[in-house]
């Protein structure tokens, strides 16, 4: 059906197509056909030229409109209002820049066609005109380099104190785990050579002769308390994976034999992330593509869809194979003692390799 | 050979019998070699363009059953559903082919090797025999790509930019078996083909220049092409070294790449290697390789846009200024491609500093190509459209390279959607415009007829509206947090409300699909049918619409023209013509411009 359909639609396409180049035949005077333009046809490409530069505006504005409230994810980090900022300076430079060379470059493309009486001028070079449109962008991206580099070091330059939080984020096709430090805040030696410890219970390959392994705990889903650095301590096992957290604007590769870092501060919690108003509307949105799949699934006789509730995500972002596209972990963003209550649960390396 | 027949004017061309394999297969003439990387170059751009179509398919209707996967992937899309080791396969040779085999070689391949000789006024390439096995290495290294596709794993499938270890463990994916070494070796006699070839454009450049043809009369496309060829020979070589050690990790046992891997329950003996160099030797070439693409295509729309808009190009001296640098800053900009790969931060900050600053000739660029239309007496001939287009999605996919180029931007936005859509219209669309319009210019010139020209406005127009149609939303996708190469996004409900988005995205790629069938149709009916070509049918001032519309091996009768003038005097007044040829001598007391 679907084939068909598809078919019918490319067949139509070649119609209309086909439609389009007879009605620039019929603009032209059958005289002979030299195949190389004519005043008539820099008439009319030269009007199309404008009719684009509308359908560019258009299809911008079309574009903010449905889709504008995808853009950048509601910020959750300390580090993200800093961020969001500078984006939001280069978009606006970006537009204003964009709207203006494009209406420049298509007005003049209509104003200038070609007809019976038109001449060019003969007009070689402008040394001023030049100096002036190098030295703007000069000034303008001394502002943004400036602006960026400031802000650069300000997320990379990761400053370690007795109140972070170390967490070791760890990769492998296809899933995320996580490892705290336990009590000392010290994660122990690792390799991948200890992996086959202990029968695969030492899932992230813990030195188990270094006393400060001894009480690292591993998870699988990533608890974070709000308002405290963590400090991510990334490693792989097997290919590049790039752990992606779109919310917290953090991202960082994941190298097989070395240690990447990052760190941010989480400014909410999950909980008030989804009281959020833009937030609340989005997952609602959602739930409403979601339950109209779920009506085509149980007509077909399958399980509808869960509904969703915000969760903050931790992506992989680096082609890793097959199931690239899922390898996911929930992260909760929760209040220092609802964290301290949940790590105090999980079982430390020394509970689990008994 | 016909190359060191350039000091004999007199030389009439190689008249001798040439047989139907020494004119049409081995052949050493420039003319018929780049029209032999024209027409493979096409034939990979319909294969690359077919797999974007097909995995835009996957995008939009994700893990949904088709009966065109089930005919053309056979056993990979059972019962019709895509498998996403073969998503990946697609997207990879997608890449490659584009990248390399249509925008690298198809278009500066097929342009340098027209319009060297002639437009400097030359019999031939400084080495016929060169030339002619600079094509054959590449068309071997297209058809072991191509018999990559037909490997029982399937083809490379780590993306084109390979990254080890994905791309050098078997265990990894299926892709990464005998698909990647054929992949490997296909790319290392690519490179030696282009190698060879830019090669010989730098030293015909430099050595057979007419008699007049100074530098600094040298039209844009040359120079675009000579410096182009520069920055193959100094980057290519180093992804050459790249592809030699993950050959030896993959087969011989060394660590350059690879260190401390555990994969299939097994912990692997490499020691001490690094993925990050990879990066680094990968993106030495891979970032200029950008502009290898890239200054051909704005080369050749500087000659069109003059052209047709019958006026000089603005700025001649600023144009080929912001070539050299542009060339320059290329080589020491390739970290960005790195901001998040685990290098110093600090390395991040020079990168983005030199990476913004190669914002600049690139504006000036644009700028000089907006004034060249200004006052101009615009003839609006398919080249022309696709120049024009060419400028504007060289702005629009420009512009979203400040925020890429930033590094601190970048974390966010770094492998999503938003570079897709960004490299798309900047190096991918721009360029494949660039190429069309030089196909539509230079058409006469390479087969003695013209195209027609309302089937060009079609697909023009058609192809204009859909590029913007694909790509302004993907900025959208990529913004939302959609990383790019998943095969689908169903695994996220948080992306759920981007499905329609997709769909908008994928309907206007097969519109665009359709609209090259028609370029292609137009390209094949007018070889044969198409109305036979003048000698100089758009008004032109550069050396190769002096030489006859007959192709010979040798390109002029008689004497090679000698060159009095600049490439640009359109509309210069004084003269009765809108156009003077760079072989007509100054009249008296007329100055010429010096630039």
């Amino acid at each position: 059906m679907t084939a068909l359909l598809t078919i019918t639609i490319l067949v139509l396409i070649a119609i209309a197509i086909w439609q389009m180049t007879k009605i620039f035949q019929l603009t032209q005077v059958a005289r002979e056909n030299s195949q190389v333009a004519t005043y008539k046809d820099n008439d009319l490409q030269g009007k199309l030229m404008y009719v684009f530069l509308i359908f560019i505006y258009l299809i911008t504005i079309y574009s903010f409109w449905a889709w504008g409230d995808v853009l950048l994810p509601e910020s959750a980090s300390e580090h993200g209002v800093e961020y969001d900022r500078l984006m939001w300076i280069s978009f606006a430079l970006i537009f204003f820049v964009q709207t203006v060379t494009q209406a420049l470059l298509h007005y003049f493309s209509y104003k200038y066609r070609g007809l019976e009486d038109t001449k060019a001028l003969f007009y070689a070079d402008n040394d001023r005109l030049e100096f002036i449109w190098t030295i703007i962008p000069v000034i303008v991206l001394a502002g943004l380099i400036l602006y960026g580099l400031y802000t650069w070091t300000n997320i990379m330059n990761i400053e370690e104190d007795d109140d972070s939080l170390v967490v070791e984020l760890y990769a492998q096709q296809f899933n995320w785990k996580a490892r705290y430090a336990g009590q000392d805040n010290v994660l122990g030696d690792a390799n991948v050579r200890f992996l086959q410890d202990y029968d695969g219970k030492n899932l992230v390959g813990i030195d188990s002769s270094d006393p400060n392994g001894q009480d690292d705990i591993v998870v699988q889903e990533l608890h974070l308390p709000v308002g405290r650095q963590v400090i991510f301590k990334m490693r792989s096992q097997d290919v590049l994976h790039s752990a992606y957290m779109p919310h917290f604007r953090a991202q960082m590769n994941c190298v097989p034999g070395m240690i990447t870092e990052f760190a941010f501060v989480p400014t909410k919690t999950t909980q008030e992330m989804r009281m959020l108003p833009e937030v609340a509307a989005k997952v609602q949105r959602i739930n409403k593509i979601r339950h109209q799949n779920s009506q085509e699934l149980i007509a077909n006789g399958e399980e509808p869809l869960e509904a969703y509730q915000f969760d903050f995500l931790l992506l992989c972002n680096k082609i890793c194979g097959a199931s690239h596209y899922n390898m996911q972990m929930k992260i909760i963003v929760e209040s220092e003692e609802d964290f301290n209550k949940w790590l105090a649960q999980q079982a430390t390396f020394a509970e689990v390799i008994q | 050979m016909s190359a060191i027949a350039h000091d004999d004017h007199h030389d009439h061309g190689h008249h001798h019998k040439e047989t139907f394999i020494t004119k049409y297969i081995f052949s050493q003439d420039h003319k018929m070699i780049s029209k032999q990387y024209l027409i493979s170059g096409l034939f990979m751009g319909i294969i690359g363009i077919a797999m974007s179509l097909l995995f835009r398919l996957q995008l939009a209707w994700p893990e949904q059953s088709f009966g065109i996967f089930s005919s053309l992937l056979g056993k990979w899309a059972p019962d019709g559903v895509m498998d996403p080791n073969v998503y990946l396969a697609l997207v990879t040779i997608h890449g490659t082919i584009m990248v390399f085999f249509v925008l690298t070689a198809g278009l500066s391949g097929t342009f340098s090797n027209l319009l060297i000789p002639l437009q400097i006024g030359a019999r031939d390439m400084a080495s016929g025999l060169l030339n002619m096995i600079s094509f054959w290495l590449f068309f071997v290294s297209c058809v072991i790509m191509l018999a990559s596709l037909f490997v029982e794993a399937g083809p490379a499938a780590a993306g084109w930019t390979i990254y080890p270890p994905l791309s050098a463990l078997p265990q990894a994916q299926p892709g990464s078996g005998l698909g990647m070494t054929l992949w490997l070796v296909s790319m290392a006699i690519f490179i030696a083909s282009s190698l060879l070839g830019s090669l010989n454009y730098i030293v015909t450049v430099i050595n057979l220049r007419t008699k007049g043809m100074s530098m600094t009369r040298l039209p844009l496309t040359i120079w675009a092409f000579f410096v182009t060829a520069i920055i193959g020979v100094v980057s290519f070589p180093v992804l050459l070294s790249a592809a030699l050690m993950l050959i030896m990790d993959r087969s011989f046992g060394t660590s350059f790449f690879l260190s401390d891997i555990f994969i299939q329950g097994e912990v692997l003996h490499y020691q001490g290697g690094s993925p990050v160099l990879f990066e680094h030797l990968f993106w030495f070439l891979g970032h200029p390789e950008v502009y290898i693409v890239l200054l051909p295509a704005l080369g050749i729309t500087s000659e069109v846009l003059a052209t047709n808009a019958r006026k000089p190009i603005f700025g001649y001296r600023a144009m080929v200024a912001s070539i050299l640098a542009i060339a320059f800053l290329s080589t020491i900009v390739w970290g960005h491609h790195m901001f998040i790969s685990g290098m110093n931060p600090f390395l991040g900050s020079v990168f983005t500093f030199t990476t913004l600053l190669i914002a600049i000739p690139s504006a000036v660029k644009a700028f000089n190509y907006i004034t060249t239309l200004w006052k101009g007496n615009l003839q609006f001939n398919p080249g022309m459209l696709f120049s024009i287009g060419l400028v504007s999605t060289f702005i629009s996919g420009g512009l979203t390279g400040i925020i890429l180029g930033d590094s601190t931007l970048d974390i966010n936005v770094h492998d999503t959607y938003f570079v897709v859509a960004h490299f798309h219209l900047v190096m991918g669309i721009s360029a494949l415009y660039g190429l069309f319009a030089g196909v539509y210019h230079w058409f006469p010139k390479m087969f003695g007829r013209m195209m027609n020209k309302n089937l060009g406005y079609v697909h023009f127009w058609v192809t204009a509206v859909c590029a913007y149609g694909v790509f302004f939303p993907m900025h959208f996708v990529g913004m939302a947090g959609l990383p790019r190469r998943y095969y689908t996004n169903t695994a996220f409900p948080y992306f759920d409300d981007l499905a329609n988005v997709n769909i908008v995205i994928t309907i206007f790629a097969l519109i665009a699909g359709a609209a090259q069938l028609v370029f292609l149709y137009n390209f094949i009916h007018s070889m044969f049918y198409g109305k036979k070509a003048e000698m100089n049918p758009w008004r032109s001032n550069t050396l190769e619409w002096t030489a006859p519309v007959e192709h010979f091996h040798g390109n002029w009768e008689g004497e090679i023209p000698h060159v009095h003038r600049w490439a640009y005097d359109y509309s210069k007044p004084g003269h009765d013509q809108d156009f003077v040829p760079q072989n007509v001598p100054l009249k008296k007391g007329e100055e010429e411009l010096n630039h």
